[in-house]
């Protein structure tokens, strides 16, 4: 039970200083820029929701947020699926356990540039070894820099490697919550290994499996760095995700107005989904 | 070993081949890379992480990812404990509000604030400092710490608080000597959870710093574009970046999916 007590405020002024300078002040910088243009000097003029209705209409903002729902949605397929298999075939005790998590959680701690880097090492024709091997030993065609196809296995096996873990590590720690009796109760009544997954081990994981999908959707829908190092967006603009695209609006090519709404837009989005995959949470936390 | 146990194994060789052929790249020489493939090193060579350790440009750059990593956080922690706390304890107006709206920071795209950071820390006098990234990744580090903390006090019973009350604590003496060393784990966790996502971090740390505070990520991305094709050194510089990440994973090894879970499992 909490009790009502409206001095808890001092407690969370703090975060609130910090975070709201870090927040509000970038976020009403950005609304700024959406509604003015620039010709540079710091001239500014008023331009109304014009971004914002250019953005929506523009074929490059369909295509580019288009190529980010593929993204993020064969991320989720793969990815969950896959982390709650391996999570299943883990061992539950002894020394493995501690092999395997460190093992598993090291891809996290790499910073996202060195992934890209060290993807792009890895995949070279000739040089790197996924490279080599799929050229030279398979004979398959494989080229990132000229094939779009191949880019796309590419970034998707990439973030695979990267994140599929987390997946793993938090239906993991579902399961191992399961009571030993629950198995033994199982057994007794004859359940197949279906059935004990359906019933028994499913309902366990449906809140950290619900957390997982929340934070893989944030951060595959938000991603920049390694898509950006690996492949730089190509060939062409076919691996140019929304933030790639945003950035080289942005920094590249340095119009304000269009990247500020793009921005506002993308954030729209982001916060749409979370708060439903949220609220949902929340919900189950309830019943 | 039984035999659904190969799923793992195999998951953990998939993940460990261009981890190899990271730190197998960083022990050839430039000339051996180019010349084609070799599985191992033909000639080992120390030449790549001798030109790391011994060039202040890239030796500096972990001291600066250091430097900015901690600093964030401490930062983190010490802001993240009370209200933590407070989120787990009590309810106060607008409390839910407030904790959807710490969680949504967590969800902006870091592309989006690049150029307002940039603007905003130039404008503070703070551009080309530690303090000045490890403050930027409060923006998401900070939630990411209330909501990891707040899983693991609210495991904690209230009786706890009411006992050291009771005895005549007060508050301070009471969260400091008692409270926080009970939830140690989650302290462990949620400070991992911070080194981490600052330790991974590029895009805004390469916007806000140009030379004094440069994260070696970004002196590697230089190195990636300017300097021609030196892999093996690229190589060398991404291992030591592994390194510790490796290090700090193995005392919180029992606790990451807790942490994950923002200790709600």
């Amino acid at each position: 039970m909490k009790t009502h007590n409206q001095k808890a405020w001092f407690f969370v002024l703090p975060v609130l200083f910090l975070v709201a300078f870090n927040a509000l002040v970038p976020m009403m910088t950005v609304v700024n820029y959406s509604v003015q243009e620039t010709f540079g000097n710091n001239l500014f003029f008023w331009q109304g929701l014009d971004w914002f209705e250019n953005i929506l209409r523009s074929d490059r903002f369909h295509a580019a947020l288009g190529r980010q729902f593929l993204f993020t949605g064969l991320i989720l397929l793969i990815e969950v699926p896959l982390g709650i298999a391996i999570a299943l075939s883990m061992p539950r005790k002894g020394v493995w356990v501690s092999v395997c998590l460190v093992a598993m959680a090291l891809p996290m701690l790499i910073p996202w540039n060195v992934v890209g880097a060290m993807w792009n090492i890895f995949t070279l024709p000739k040089i790197g070894l996924a490279g080599y091997f799929l050229n030279d030993v398979l004979g398959v065609n494989y080229n990132m820099t000229q094939d779009p196809v191949a880019a796309w296995v590419t970034i998707i096996v990439m973030d695979a490697w990267h994140w599929t873990s987390l997946v793993v590590l938090l239906s993991y720690a579902g399961l191992v919550s399961i009571p030993e009796a629950y198995y033994q109760a199982a057994k007794t009544d004859g359940a197949s290994n279906w059935s004990i997954f359906r019933y028994i081990q499913l309902p366990k994981m449906k809140t950290v499996l619900t957390i997982a999908i929340l934070l893989r959707f944030m951060d595959s829908f938000n991603i920049y760095t390694e898509p950006f190092v690996l492949t730089g967006g190509g060939p062409g603009n076919s691996t140019t995700l929304l933030s790639i695209d945003l950035v080289k609006i942005a920094l590249g090519q340095f119009d304000l107005g269009p990247a500020a709404a793009m921005s506002l837009i993308y954030f729209a989005i982001t916060l749409l989904v979370s708060w439903l995959f949220y609220t949902l949470m929340n919900k189950d936390n309830l019943n | 070993m039984q035999k659904r146990h190969i799923v793992p194994v195999l998951y953990i060789l998939f993940l460990m081949l261009p981890i190899y052929w990271l730190v197998a790249m960083s022990f050839k020489t430039t000339g051996e890379i180019l010349s084609g493939f070799s599985l191992f090193p033909q000639t080992w060579t120390l030449d790549n992480y001798r030109t790391i350790f011994t060039d202040p440009t890239w030796y500096w750059g972990y001291i600066n990812s250091i430097l900015y990593v901690s600093i964030n956080t401490v930062i983190s922690m010490v802001v993240a404990l009370p209200a933590a706390y407070a989120f787990s304890r009590y309810n106060f107006l607008g409390d839910k509000h407030l904790f959807f709206w710490l969680l949504t920071n967590r969800m902006a795209p870091a592309a989006v604030f690049a150029l307002p950071f940039f603007q905003l820390y130039s404008a503070v006098g703070l551009f080309d400092t530690h303090i000045a990234v490890a403050l930027a990744h409060c923006l998401f580090n900070i939630p990411l710490a209330v909501w990891i903390l707040e899983g693991f006090m609210q495991s904690i019973p209230k009786e706890l608080d009411e006992t050291a009350y009771v005895d005549g604590y007060s508050f301070p003496r009471f969260f400091i000597t008692i409270f926080v060393p009970t939830i140690k784990a989650g302290v462990g966790v949620a400070a991992f959870f911070c080194f981490m996502f600052s330790w991974v971090e590029l895009l805004l740390a390469k916007t806000l710093t140009a030379v004094a505070a440069k994260p070696i990520a970004a002196t590697m991305t230089k190195t990636a574009s300017s300097a021609g094709y030196e892999l093996g050194l690229l190589a060398a510089a991404g291992t030591l970046t592994i390194i510790p990440g490796a290090i700090v994973i193995y005392f919180v090894r029992n606790y990451i999916a807790r942490g994950f879970a923002m200790g709600r499992v």
